[in-house]
């Protein structure tokens, strides 16, 4: 029995995890998508999936090292109790997915096997070859299409999200929509919408996101009034493939599988790699590092290869950054056996065999960890409350977000292989919140006739607009080119507030000149170029969130590195100045967190530009703690820290 | 001190120096010859480009520049061509096209191979087997119907907690990974004779709903074709998808099914994930035999 309608903007695997649990519970779902929903960006996933399960569990291994491992890979800035039910879901969703049919990788007994993934001691992660978001995707789409071929679910491919629809209250009622192929409008009253459309990469030009990633869904309901939480968290991959059109994910276990780091030691030496002598290499995460070498967390890796091209001008190659990372020592039969997958992708596009010839990498922008700021009701337990309306409700009643999309989870920094368990795991819980929503049946009347009319009316008078246009002259094409640059350029690896004030500035006029875009098809079937020119538009207003939000945050938190703000480690040898310098870090690292630890709330004001609140974050299950993973001297801070928290006696909850 | 000087974090603009294999000379401009379409059922006309040659292109940078001119090679202002993509790392199966005559995805065309084969020019067309929506986009919405066919989905009870999935021996999952590894590109629906062109187009007072049933009667009609086959085989291989292994047999020998196959073998040919579908056909052709005699004796 069909109870309500559903609108599900997105067919990641958030959006199909809420879409399967919606229409299992009789809850009738429209799925929108820029593309056929097996297409989503999730395919482009390639490590694996975390969740404790019954090998780490008895080898010490629970839900609340999971959960903690979480929030101290971020940094602290995250609500602890959505991700304790994160990660209390984490064996039951792979349970799940399993059941569905995934291949995952299998031990020779015939279980499951699970590899160690970043920010860990314990085997956490659940692989399906090299492509385990694609695997848990297909796995989804199989059983939305079986309700599809039900008639619980209507996708509506190739269709793009244009506006929330709000009632004189400013309650969500629905959304209008375009069709991207017969260019028409059409509007969708719901009970509840949901946004699951995932990152914005786009807005950096080329990243490791897809083409869909435009993030214009989100942008358009923050400019409907949604609020926006820590936009200034974007993580930046260390190793990916450079490309003229996009950066290519190089994962993770290239270097876990003893891939090394190196460049020449002679700046730009132009040299064959092969032919450059051990001596003349310089490996230096290793010799930075030596504890960790190549296989330092993610943030740290990303800034020293950012670090060794632009300020030792050590870069493999003058015109382009890279440095090379080299399997060429390792036995083919095991590069096969264990990397194939990434290493095909690699040899298809690049043209060169990274068996034989080292490959060449640099970091690219790859996640948001920021995204819509969503609600969630505590429960007793310290989780979060199945089935509350709350839950993963945005500041506009009616309107979720769910996935990518949400700010929810990783903080400041996210672990490798915990997102595609925060979409799955939010889309699943989400749902019976959408069916609660959908059940008290809101909708109807002819008020909402006539507020969709309007609303479809406004759309269609700003479309005709853009196709009429006339000069002006400005290349959307071009100018998305020009804000990917400037936005790479100043915030992501290493911000500085003199360049992201004037990189404010800049994304200011790149607006205004989009403002006089001229489109160079006025036709109205498939019309790419005005969808593209559109979402453009949607791009300068995540843009300047970005950059204020990074220019207000002086501190360095994860992803979000100020060098003018960085805490450097002990410099001194002697043990009482190594002591007294660890208790002033202390001091420092208290007032920081007094400060700092709040997220960053955006909301989009009347004259274009974010106005930032800030919210205390709920820390109440896991006390704060330095973040010191390769900090020199970082042992007598925690001694320091140690002696500090016992003293205080203020932590509380820390059970388990 | 980390400074950030120039283009930061990932500009690859600037010429890089053709690693690899030695490089022949590169032409200063691709001439790219393109087969465009405005809308179904109009005509369709070549259109010839020139887009200025940068190292390491692949057929989707060159569209992109096409777009961002919105020139035609004698300078006509044209509108730019359409095309599908996505992921752009053949991950997807958005971006499939016919390049130089080849069924295959864009975004591994690389540009320096092509002019390789083909010095003078790039050429691209829109799948044929598909209605074209528009220049290089195509509708493979019979496609995904396939999939609903051939019901390629484990029948499970539902999403609540019942505990892992069936053990499974690396062996089997060794066997059925690599069918789950097709992206619903459409290549090798592209390549078989048997598949043909299936195009419904709506008439002027049929309703949303009426179109849609009719267009997926026809489709229904059709070869479920290679991909479709595939992806039967690997749920009749599930523990728990073969307990409906005689739907999806039974949708194997209805019309349009496995019997249309005319082992012509260019599916497995143009497998962009190089997915065994002629294995995967051979398997499902025994299957389907022996489930009809059996459905035979059982009357």
């Amino acid at each position: 029995m069909a109870q309500g309608r559903v609108l599900v903007i997105g067919g990641g695997l958030a959006g199909l995890a809420a879409t399967m649990r919606l229409a299992e519970l009789g809850v009738g779902v429209d799925l929108v998508s820029l593309v056929p929903v097996k297409r989503s960006h999730s395919v482009c996933a390639q490590g694996g999936i975390n969740s404790v399960n019954a090998l780490t569990r008895q080898q010490g291994d629970d839900e609340w090292k999971h959960f903690d491992d979480t929030v101290y890979g971020g940094d602290f800035l995250q609500h602890q109790p959505p991700v304790k039910e994160m990660a209390e879901w984490g064996p039951r969703i792979i349970d799940l997915m399993d059941r569905l049919g995934v291949p995952f990788n299998r031990t020779p007994e015939g279980f499951r096997d699970q590899r160690r993934f970043g920010g860990t001691l314990f085997k956490r992660t659940a692989f399906a070859g090299a492509t385990t978001g694609q695997q848990l995707l297909y796995a989804l789409d199989e059983q939305v299409r079986r309700y599809e071929a039900e008639g619980r679910v209507k996708k509506w491919e190739f269709w793009d999200f244009v506006q929330p629809v709000l009632d004189a209250g400013g309650r969500c009622r629905g959304a209008i929509c375009q069709d991207l192929v017969s260019m028409q409008f059409r509007a969708f009253p719901a009970d509840a919408v949901v946004l699951a459309s995932g990152g914005c990469g786009l807005v950096f030009g080329r990243s490791t996101m897809s083409m869909v990633c435009t993030g214009s869904a989100v942008s358009r309901a923050y400019q409907a009034g949604a609020a926006y939480g820590n936009g200034e968290f974007i993580q930046v991959h260390p190793t990916a493939i450079p490309g003229a059109d996009k950066l290519r994910l190089m994962s993770e276990s290239a270097r876990g599988e003893g891939g090394r780091v190196w460049v020449p030691r002679r700046p730009q030496d132009g040299r064959d790699p092969r032919e450059i002598p051990e001596a003349e290499r310089y490996y230096f995460l290793e010799e930075r590092y030596p504890k960790y070498g190549n296989l330092v967390p993610r943030d740290i890796a990303t800034r020293e290869i950012f670090d060794i091209c632009t300020h030792d001008g050590l870069s493999v190659e003058k015109g382009r950054l890279c440095v090379y990372l080299d399997l060429t020592h390792l036995p083919r039969e095991m590069l096969d056996r264990k990397l194939g997958g990434i290493l095909e992708i690699y040899e298809k596009f690049q043209g060169v065999d990274p068996r034989v010839v080292p490959m060449k990498i640099f970091p690219a922008v790859h996640y948001s960890m920021g995204g819509l700021w969503v609600d969630y009701e505590r429960s007793v337990d310290g989780g979060m409350e199945e089935g509350s309306v709350r839950n993963h409700q945005t500041s506009i009643p009616g309107l979720y977000a769910i996935g990518e999309c949400d700010y929810q989870y990783h903080g400041a920094n996210r672990l490798g292989a915990n997102s595609l368990l925060s979409c799955i795991f939010s889309g699943l819980f989400v749902a019976p919140s959408l069916a609660a929503v959908a059940g008290a049946g809101k909708g109807g009347g002819t008020d909402e006739s006539r507020l969709f009319a309007a609303a479809l009316r406004g759309q269609e008078e700003r479309h005709e607009e853009f196709l009429s246009r006339r000069g002006g002259g400005e290349n959307p094409y071009a100018i998305h080119q020009e804000l990917g640059s400037l936005m790479t350029r100043v915030a992501t690896v290493v911000r500085r507030n003199e360049q992201l004030t004037a990189a404010y500035g800049e994304v200011c006029t790149l607006e205004e000149r989009w403002r006089r875009c001229s489109l160079s098809d006025t036709g109205n079937w498939t019309n790419q170029n005005v969808a593209f020119t559109k979402s453009l538009g949607d791009m300068f207003p995540i843009a300047k969130l970005i950059l204020k939000g990074a220019l207000l945050r002086d501190e360095c938190r994860g992803a979000h590195y100020k060098p003018a703000f960085a805490m450097p480690g002990i410099s001194a040898t002697d043990p009482e100045a190594k002591r007294r310098e660890a208790e002033e870090w202390c001091d420092r690292f208290e007032q920081n967190t007094r400060k700092w630890l709040k997220s960053t709330v955006a909301r989009h004001g009347p004259d274009g530009h974010p106005q930032i609140a800030y919210e205390d974050v709920d820390t109440s299950l896991i006390p704060p703690r330095p973040r010191l993973y390769g900090l020199v001297g970082g042992d007598v801070i925690e001694e320091v820290w140690k002696e500090r928290t016992q003293q205080g006696a203020t932590a509380v909850g820390a059970g388990a | 001190m980390i400074r950030a000087v120039g283009d930061g974090v990932v500009e690859s603009r600037e010429g890089e120096a053709a690693h690899g294999d030695g490089a022949a000379v590169q032409p200063r401009t691709i001439h790219v010859r393109v087969l465009r379409q405005d809308a179904p059922g109009g005509e369709s006309y070549w259109e010839r480009h020139a887009v200025p040659y940068e190292p390491n292109m692949n057929v989707i940078s060159v569209l992109q520049k096409i777009a961002e001119r919105a020139r035609a090679e004698d300078g006509r202002r044209v509108a730019p061509v359409a095309w599908d993509c996505s992921c752009l790392e053949e991950v997807c199966g958005s971006c499939t096209m016919l390049v130089n005559g080849r069924t295959r995805m864009a975004c591994s065309a690389l540009v320096d191979r092509l002019l390789e084969e083909n010095p003078g020019e790039i050429e691209l067309r829109p799948m044929s087997k598909f209605p074209v929506v528009r220049d290089l986009k195509v509708d493979r919405g019979r496609l995904f119907r396939a999939l609903e066919r051939v019901k390629a989905w484990v029948p499970v009870d539902g999403s609540y907690d019942h505990g892992p999935g069936p053990r499974i021996s690396p062996e089997e999952q060794e066997d059925a990974y690599p069918l789950s590894t097709c992206m619903s590109c459409g290549c090798c629906l592209e390549a078989c004779p048997q598949y043909t062109r299936i195009e419904v187009m709506r008439h002027e007072d049929e309703s949303e709903e009426d179109f849609e049933n009719r267009r997926k009667a026809a489709y229904d009609r059709g070869f479920l074709g290679a991909h479709a086959v595939s992806q039967a085989v690997l749920f009749n291989g599930h523990p728990t998808g073969k307990m409906i292994a005689d739907e999806r047999l039974s949708a194997l020998t209805r019309a349009g099914g496995i019997q249309m196959c005319g082992n012509a073998q260019n599916c497995v040919s143009v497998c962009p994930k190089h997915i065994p579908l002629t294995r995967s056909i051979a398997r499902a052709g025994r299957a389907a035999t022996v489930w009809a005699i059996k459905k035979l004796f059982d009357r």
